[in-house]
């Protein structure tokens, strides 16, 4: 017995499997190469989206994956992030690389102010009240003079393409590498988060807040460090869509789609495990924004079939969710091999 | 010396008292075995004392500091570990994160937290045992698991809720020395259970409980004789 402590002192902290940190290095070097190739601007575009909705679902995943708190609102954050850039560049001209860290303090602050009251409401209550709070924020905002209102705010087009106010007009790979960047950082992020004595944290908060309470853990104050967390992961790509769209405005910034679909991502993919949401998120939005190319407009909204479909399809046979289909050996990292 | 001083706790559930003006006191380094048949109060009293219950009245002292009312996670960092009756294990996490979560309690560094882990679940024995999800233990593993995690927050003060409930006859044994390796270590433990055989074999003091009431307290051998106790757990009979 005292060899084998001794044989597990001497293990490294967390096992790697290395096959899949291969595979994960070669995944990000073909990303970084891949704007060489010259695709065209729709595949440029259709990997902006996933890179973007990759991070707003790992957003999702930090709240509900890690500290298990189902947020049905979680858009207010993108939003939030969105109009704090943007209307930092128009009203003072404030560069957006500036205005997304502003973004992501005040989405922060938002996140633990209403988190306090909130987070003491449990389950089904909490998610509804994130739902309520959501769309209440897109009513505010639809009628808030200062920012806008129902017309929102049209960023001012600089001349020509610029790094300082993160506007490219000739072609979409500077977008493509912004966006693969936070999605690399967001990432690497969430997984050192989930190895840390918070992750660990959060996941007894998540597993049993009683056993969780029992070894010290204040929970109320964990969910509102996830909470906030989630929402700083999230308010990035507000900024970075507004720039990349060029304008924001109350209904699409605030719009429910986007609390929804973040969540189908991520349960679709695997909730709870690191790469959950990307496998989700590299399923939903090819099949969104094909539909929108043979269908016209928003699709016909046959995506949203497709994703009420497959969210039935998982929820029967596979509730762990995509991911799961992958040999446990492979997930199970920490265990002898 | 007194670790843990409780006077005149009380719980009402509605109309049902199922604390009533309950005293004891623990001494440290000792082992105080519960007793009481089901729904005598015994549960009830440990979450009144870690504060998952709020009681109505009373006092609670440990260490010289009144933690009635203290929220569970305040009376935790105070030094007061306790494993649960329906056991709660981090079903989705390994039997070593189980641990090092009770370990990050007093250790903030991952390495520092998984040796502590590590060396504690070789207490219990179950280091081969150590990359197994805990939802994949048996019962008397899971019961050794709580046990484990409770001892890495460094409590002065154990409360066992059941330990050797539930789990097959050949694990008893086992559970029981561990309890007394944990006392040799240096915890004074408060310990409920059932098996009366084992409250007489390992604690220094017993109280007993009965429909919400302390019906006796006092050494074992004080216990074993007493006939409220005797009633308690046999019943009386009427002889006409």
């Amino acid at each position: 017995m005292e060899n084998t402590l001794n044989t597990a002192r001497l293990e490294p902290v967390w096992h790697t499997n290395r096959r899949i940190m291969l595979l994960l290095a070669a995944l990000a070097l073909f990303l970084v190469i891949f704007p060489l190739f010259g695709p065209n601007s729709f595949y440029l575009h259709l990997m902006i989206m996933i890179f973007m909705y990759a991070v707003m679902a790992q957003s999702w995943n930090v709240i509900a994956g890690l500290s298990g708190q189902i947020s049905l609102g979680h858009g207010l954050f993108f939003g939030i992030g969105a109009y704090t850039s943007s209307f930092l560049f128009v009203e003072y001209g404030v560069t957006p690389w500036i205005g997304i860290f502003i973004g992501m303090f005040f989405s922060a602050v938002i996140a633990v102010l209403i988190g306090i009251p909130m987070l003491r409401l449990s389950g089904h209550y909490f998610a509804i009240a994130t739902l309520l709070i959501g769309i209440s924020f897109q009513l505010v905002f639809q009628r808030w003079e200062w920012v806008g209102a129902a017309s929102g705010l049209w960023i001012p087009l600089t001349e020509e393409s610029s790094w300082y106010a993160l506007q490219f007009h000739d072609s979409k790979v500077p977008y493509y590498y912004v966006f693969l960047a936070f999605f690399i950082v967001s990432y690497f992020f969430v997984w050192r988060l989930s190895l840390s004595k918070i992750g660990f944290r959060l996941r007894a908060v998540r597993d049993d807040y009683q056993a969780a309470s029992s070894l010290g853990i204040d929970v109320s104050k964990y969910k509102i460090i996830a909470y906030a967390i989630s929402a700083m992961v999230m308010a990035p790509m507000g900024s970075l869509f507004a720039q990349y769209i060029l304008i924001v405005d109350p209904d699409r910034m605030f719009n429910l789609e986007i609390s929804i679909l973040v969540l189908l991502m991520t349960v679709l993919g695997g909730i709870g495990n690191i790469w959950g949401p990307l496998i989700g998120v590299a399923i939903l939005i090819p099949i969104s924004e094909y539909s929108r190319i043979y269908l016209g407009g928003t699709g016909g909204a046959v995506d949203l079939i497709f994703y009420g479909l497959i969210l039935m399809l998982i929820c029967i046979f596979r509730p762990a969710g995509l991911i799961s289909l992958f040999p446990k050996h492979i997930l199970e990292r920490k265990k002898q091999r | 010396m007194k670790i843990l001083s409780v006077e005149n706790l009380s719980k009402s559930f509605g109309g049902i008292h199922a604390n009533r003006d309950i005293s004891f006191d623990i001494n440290a380094g000792e082992i105080l075995g519960i007793i009481g048949p089901n729904g005598a109060g015994k549960s009830t009293l440990f979450d009144l004392i870690t504060g998952y219950t709020k009681a109505d009245s009373g006092m609670i002292v440990f260490n010289d500091n009144n933690i009635f009312g203290m929220r569970p996670d305040k009376i935790s960092n105070l030094g007061i570990g306790r494993t649960f009756q329906k056991l709660k294990p981090f079903a989705d996490l390994t039997l070593l994160e189980n641990v090092m979560i009770g370990s990050f309690a007093k250790e903030s560094n991952i390495k520092n937290a998984r040796d502590k882990a590590l060396e504690i679940i070789d207490f219990v024995d179950l280091i081969e045992k150590r990359h197994h999800f805990a939802r994949e233990l048996s019962t008397g593993q899971r019961k050794r698991l709580e046990l484990a995690r409770a001892m890495a927050i460094e409590p002065k003060l154990l409360l066992m809720d059941e330990v050797t409930g539930g789990v097959d006859q050949k694990t008893i044994p086992g559970l029981v020395e561990l309890i007394l390796k944990m006392k040799a270590a240096g915890v004074t433990i408060a310990t409920i259970e059932h098996n009366i055989n084992i409250i007489m074999e390992i604690s220094d003091d017993i109280l007993a409980l009965d429909q919400g009431q302390r019906i006796a307290y006092g050494k074992p051998a004080e216990i074993q004789k007493n006939d409220r106790v005797i009633d308690a757990y046999l019943g009386t009979v009427d002889v006409a």
